[in-house]
């Protein structure tokens, strides 16, 4: 089956598959989840953080990182692999400024990163990078933006998506509570709640980052985070009450 | 030729630059901006050649901004200004140089300093309580090496950039049309009237 084809990167098998393409995607689902969430004049971007160990300083794992200013890429994956690609993109964020005087556009940034993970499956003597993208932002229309890119190079556009571990549970639950047009406190809620069925142990572990019309990107605080995590846990319990059987009169 | 002035005072940087554009003996363009604001704190004006000058400092602008993006902290005033001197050295040993002159305006959030950089296109640097690039520099410099106090108040910065300006306007050959002021100080970079 796989034998000697899952080797080199340049050789596709007899069914057609890029073996190499295909691993990198494993890899993807083993790193930590990240969770993306379009709403009416908002974007919602989180990751689920893993527990810092003891004696690491814990501001310096970013996993939601800045591209411009009026975009924002979380990652899951192999961190090293996104570090170099959230820098080419960086430099071709400014180098687009330079050229032609103007922000670059969600889409065109988009492109480009998926054009440098293309390319990297095509080269010999190079792998694949082992990280899919969430890229969120806003462009001068106004108008909330959320793509995803993976390892083989293709991307699209989502409403709501999730990438990295038990992605498919994250983005079946999004299907499922999705609503078009939701303002921001409901696209917030969403992004947590998606993210909880992931994340056992809490807010401490949940990264968010908004962006509104004003292209401004907005960390929440660990108390926002929590307060929000409170709330879901509450109406939790309130559905759990409801949907127990009536206790019988005696 | 043109003008280019900048003064330091207690906390903040005044700047001036005369706004015309010209091309031989033709006035193109009133109101030509001579400014890049490198990062909330920094801003440089340039003078020199017109197609370089623009170039070069939005050259500089991209990657100050890129510095920040990456870092997630602005560059201070002294780091943008050697950056910008390296540049120039680098390109002044190369086929064809960049013929730019620049003067670098910059507050430090971290020391609380202002601070005054004059670069010329042989880059060299210099680190000035005030300064001035152009024709402008042959009648000012005096000015300022009479009334200039290194704790003077915004308001007597200005009045100091008018009686430069005033002093070219009486004894420069050429017309000075309006200057551009800009402040930069812990609040950022401001237009002032002058």
């Amino acid at each position: 089956m796989a034998g000697s084809y899952d080797r080199a990167l340049t050789v596709f098998s007899p069914d057609g598959h890029l073996f190499q393409v295909d691993y990198a995607l494993e890899a993807v689902r083993k790193g930590s989840c990240a969770v993306g969430v379009r709403g009416a004049d908002v974007v919602v971007l989180g990751v689920e953080k893993k527990s810092v160990l003891k004696l690491q300083d814990e501001r310096t794992v970013k996993k939601i990182c800045m591209l411009d200013e009026h975009v924002c890429l979380a990652f899951a994956g192999l961190s090293a692999d996104a570090r170099v690609l959230i820098n080419k993109a960086r430099i071709e964020c400014q180098s687009h400024r330079l050229t032609v005087e103007d922000s670059v556009s969600i889409e065109y940034i988009t492109r480009y990163i998926a054009g440098v993970q293309q390319k990297y499956t095509q080269s010999g003597g190079v792998r694949p990078f082992g990280i899919s993208t969430l890229i969120m932002g806003f462009d001068s229309d106004k108008v909330p933006k959320l793509y995803q890119t993976d390892p083989s190079g293709v991307y699209s556009a989502w409403k709501a998506n999730a990438i990295g571990r038990s992605s498919k549970t994250v983005r079946e639950f999004l299907e499922k509570n999705y609503k078009e047009d939701m303002n921001k406190t409901e696209s917030i809620k969403l992004a947590i709640r998606s993210l909880l069925e992931v994340v056992q142990t809490g807010a401490k572990n949940i990264e968010i980052a908004i962006m509104g019309t004003d292209s401004v990107i907005q960390r929440l605080e660990l108390a926002e985070i929590e307060a929000v995590v409170a709330e879901i846990e509450a109406e939790n319990e309130k559905e759990k009450e409801k949907s127990k059987p009536a206790t019988s009169q005696q | 030729m043109e003008t280019l002035f900048g003064i330091t005072g207690k906390d903040f940087v005044i700047t001036a630059y005369d706004s015309k554009a010209v091309a031989s003996i033709t006035l193109m363009k009133i109101g030509e901006n001579k400014s890049r604001e490198l990062n909330p704190h920094t801003l440089m004006l340039f003078s020199g050649e017109p197609g370089d000058g623009v170039h070069f400092s939005e050259y500089i602008e991209r990657n100050i901004k890129l510095y920040g993006i990456r870092n997630g902290i602005e560059l201070s005033p002294r780091a943008v200004a050697s950056f910008a001197r390296r540049e120039l050295a680098d390109s002044l040993r190369s086929r064809k140089p960049y013929s730019v002159n620049l003067l670098i305006a910059g507050f430090d959030v971290k020391t609380n300093k202002p601070s005054l950089y004059w670069l010329d296109h042989l880059a060299s640097l210099a680190d000035v309580p005030f300064a001035a690039h152009g024709y402008g520099a042959y009648y000012c410099l005096s000015l300022l090496d009479r009334y200039h106090r290194e704790d003077i108040t915004e308001e007597e910065g200005i009045k100091l950039l008018q009686k430069c300006v005033g002093e070219l306007r009486s004894r420069m050959i050429l017309n000075m049309p309006d200057f551009v002021a800009k402040v930069v100080n812990k609040d950022g970079i401001r237009l002032v009237q002058l």
